[in-house]
């Protein structure tokens, strides 16, 4: 279909008024699926990208809204956040990122604590996040499930792109601290827990066939691990040390798993093996606090230069932070990868359509394409520059915010 | 690093022209292809021609700032918050720095010379804090910057034993030094027990100014009485305004010399501030909470305090921002509305002067110490990275070693990179 053809499919729906469509126009338009636009512009007619091109060859309906700036670039992703679980305060009522009880809870969802006016959403939203992959934290060895969700206002039901995603396993220093007494003090103990519940499953699934008297109760979080072992889910698997990725790498080649590593602090020492398996890294933090001790020490800001290098597919997260700050923006952990070895394409390759690809939105968002969501974002400069501004940020289709930050 | 430059580090005593950069001298213009002179540690001049005959360094297309000065930091790998008291003068950070802790490396990969070593904020007055410039060496001692007691704010020549005074006084109000299992419990005791101690001081002062003055030492007392005489600047923690407002207070009356910290809420009281002059050294973080009292932080903070005339730095907290990317900081204020020239001024030349430092460092001055910093590109770009390290003359960091590359970007020694050998640049074992 013509990009012309589909304006006009779009525009007949949203006939009775032009409200809902903007015409966004930049020096610089980066579709990020194709080459950048110089002089274009991005037609959106409720909530869709309708066309995409020079400025000249895009039509200007009487009407819509106009919007113009230096860069144009898709909507940035996040690749695993606990914002939206977690708000900025660090008090109990405030905080629903993880359960502290049991190692074992995939049946917990993240849509079910998903606060959409979580300030710390708002945050990120005027910097240009506009989907954000929220999940419960790291340190669970086998934690709940994510939720792939628009960054607005709105019914978990109505903004999400994906409600029940990938179920989050845990390795290393986490689970270490939080479950010590619960047979993970230790990181075989940590693999353990997981295999072992995977074991567990696997059983449930065959008994689950068995006559109807013989079949154990449904148990929701067996239903997920299943759906794991049987490939109609994913894990996002938490690790930041060569030797928690490796083990990340053997659980799932034993159970046949699909997974998506996360954290990835030493990442960067195993890249052509992690090449190899052929499994994306969404790397986070970048500037983490890595004098310290702990699994995070060995980190370093090239680290999402040298697995692209090696051919791995690299998102940005945010993860989990305990205190000041406490949420971070992708864009800026982004950023110093991107001047440690990625460069300005793949750095904003990897918070957008990358991204979305890792996650599999990559079909609704993540580039500048006739017939996606119109998730953008409008910058008076480099993207990746302190001192540039996002200045109007648009979440399928609605301006969320138009304050340059 | 290349085999001129090493020769250069090491033969300090001839005269060197650094060549084809920018110049960003913060006290005047930046001056663009310019000449920095520098011989026997010292910068000579700035210039746009060369000497005759002098030897140089090209460094065309990169641009060159002042050896950043770091007013609050963390670094050194020590344990920093001590609980024999809430009110604890007589220690000192000077006791708990490792020179040799990769985070020092990791500082001057950042560009950082200089440095205020604190106690951390759990106490009321966690003890004194350590200046320190960034040389090569694994005794402290070679590190202070102290000034005379006899002259007291005449600033002693390079290396200086702790005969005087070497560091200010960590001070902090708000959430951080209250209990719930130790005093004081709420910020009416906070500001009680600091006057109480303040205090004391004046009493000591009087003491020590009499005819027939105290018999022995008295490590607490004594600290006091440099507080209240001026002679030792106070670094106060502090978040929300109405803890800023009594810093002012007590500032008021005892006379202090007074740096405050973070600052987080001084976008509400620019006014207080710029009327009494108090230099702000703030933390930019990249997101507001995580704790109460930074709930309300504001990107903006330098650059409002800028329009009213404050005097503002940044700092990094390392390890609460990374050493490494201390540029970042001013380029996030440039971000929110402050002039770069204001910025990167927050990073070295008023840093110095809250340290009293400024007579030797913070300005690419002809006098100063030669400690610079050569960038790949303009100072406050993301970009832009950090390619060499200058303290006194000596090359101490360097972008294109392994050892170089591994502290710029990630990793501990010896665990990864091929060529090193779990020894810093400076050859201690880790």
């Amino acid at each position: 279909m013509s990009m012309w053809a589909l304006w006009i499919a779009g525009a007949a729906v949203s006939a009775p008024a032009l409200a809902d469509t903007l015409r966004i126009s930049g020096e610089a338009v980066h579709t990020v699926s194709g080459e950048v636009i110089e002089d274009g512009a991005v037609l959106v007619v409720d909530g869709v990208i309708a066309a995409v091109g020079p400025t000249a060859d895009v039509p200007r309906p009487a009407g819509a809204t106009e919007l113009a700036g230096a860069v144009v670039t898709p909507g940035l992703i996040d690749g695993w956040a606990t914002a939206g679980l977690t708000g900025p305060h660090n008090h109990t009522p405030d905080q629903d990122h993880a359960e502290r009880d049991e190692p074992v809870r995939p049946e917990l969802r993240a849509l079910d604590a998903w606060h959409p006016r979580d300030p710390l959403l708002g945050w990120l939203r005027g910097f240009g996040i506009t989907t954000v992959h929220a999940g419960p934290s790291p340190g669970q060895p086998v934690s709940g499930r994510t939720l792939i969700v628009a960054n607005k206002v709105g019914r978990v039901g109505d903004v999400a792109l994906e409600p029940d995603a990938f179920v989050v396993l845990s390795l290393g220093d986490g689970p270490k601290h939080r479950f010590s007494g619960q047979g993970t003090a230790s990181r075989m103990g940590s693999a353990a827990v997981i295999r072992q519940a995977l074991v567990e499953a696997r059983d449930y699934a065959q008994r689950r066939s068995l006559p109807v008297a013989d079949r154990p109760p449904e148990d929701l979080g067996m239903e997920a691990l299943v759906d794991l072992l049987e490939g109609r889910r994913r894990a996002l698997v938490h690790a930041h040390r060569a030797d928690d990725l490796d083990t990340a790498l053997r659980i799932a080649e034993e159970f046949d798993l699909d997974i998506v590593l996360a954290g990835g602090a030493e990442a960067w020492l195993m890249a052509d093996t992690i090449a190899d398996a052929g499994i994306p890294v969404l790397v986070g933090p970048v500037m983490a606090r890595s004098w310290r001790e702990g699994e995070q020490r060995n980190s370093s800001f090239s680290c999402a230069g040298v697995l692209a290098d090696a051919g791995v597919q690299v998102g940005f997260m945010s993860g989990y932070e305990g205190y000041v700050p406490k949420v971070r923006v992708v864009l800026w952990e982004a950023a110093v990868a991107g001047a440690n070895g990625l460069g300005p394409e793949r750095t904003l390759q990897a918070l957008t359509l990358d991204a979305a690809r890792i996650l599999g939105i990559d079909d609704r968002t993540g580039s500048l394409d006739v017939g996606k969501r119109a998730d953008l974002v409008v910058y008076d400069g480099d993207p990746f520059e302190y001192a540039s501004h996002a200045c109007v940020v648009v979440v399928g289709g609605e301006v969320v915010s138009e304050s340059c930050r | 690093m290349n085999a001129g430059l090493w020769l250069l580090s090491v033969a300090l005593a001839e005269p060197v022209a650094f060549v084809g950069a920018t110049l960003h001298p913060v006290d005047r213009p930046a001056i663009e292809d310019g000449v920095l002179v520098v011989d026997n540690g010292k910068i000579v001049a700035l210039s746009q021609t060369v000497p005759d005959g002098m030897r140089t360094v090209d460094l065309t297309g990169k641009h060159i700032i002042p050896g950043l000065v770091d007013t609050h930091s963390h670094i050194g790998g020590a344990r920093l918050n001590d609980d024999l008291a809430p009110i604890q003068p007589g220690l000192s950070a000077i006791d708990a720095f490792d020179p040799t802790h990769d985070s020092v490396s990791r500082a001057r990969a950042g560009g950082i010379t200089t440095v205020n070593v604190m106690p951390g904020s759990g106490k009321l007055m966690g003890g004194q804090t350590a200046y320190l410039k960034l040389r090569d060496s694994a005794v402290v001692d070679d590190l202070l910057m102290c000034s005379d007691l006899a002259a007291p704010f005449e600033q002693s020549e390079g290396p200086a034993r702790r005969t005087g005074v070497c560091g200010g006084m960590k001070m902090a109000n708000g959430t951080n030094p209250q209990g719930p299992g130790h005093d004081p419990k709420s910020r009416m005791g906070a500001a009680y027990l600091q006057r109480k101690a303040l205090g004391e001081g004046q009493d000591r002062l009087e003491q020590l100014s009499s005819g027939d003055g105290p018999d022995a030492p008295a490590l607490d007392l004594d600290a006091l009485a440099q507080l209240v005489s001026g002679q030792r600047t106070v670094h106060f923690h502090t978040h929300r305004a109405d803890d800023i407002v009594t810093i002012a207070a007590l500032r008021r009356e005892f006379d202090l010399d007074v740096v405050l910290h973070h600052v987080s809420e001084a976008w509400k009281v620019p006014d207080l501030l710029a009327e009494l002059q108090l230099p702000c050294s703030l933390i930019m973080v990249d997101a507001p909470g995580g704790k109460e009292e930074a709930l309300q932080i504001a990107l903006e903070n330098g650059a409002l305090l800028e329009e009213k005339g404050v005097p503002v730095a940044f700092h990094t907290d390392d390890p609460i921002t990374d050493s490494r990317l201390f540029l970042r900081s001013a380029g996030l204020a440039v971000r929110a509305g402050m002039s770069p020239e204001g910025a990167l001024a927050a990073l070295t030349l008023v840093p110095a002067r809250m340290m009293r430092l400024d007579a030797a460092v913070g300005s690419l001055t002809p006098g100063k110490h030669a400690d610079f910093v050569v960038l790949s590109g303009t100072p406050l770009s993301s970009w832009t990275l950090v390619e060499q390290t200058w303290v006194e003359g000596e090359l101490l960091f360097d972008r294109s070693t392994p050892e170089g590359q591994r502290l710029a970007t990630g990793g501990r020694p010896g665990l990864q990179m091929s060529g090193v050998d779990g020894r810093t640049s400076s050859g201690a074992v880790q």
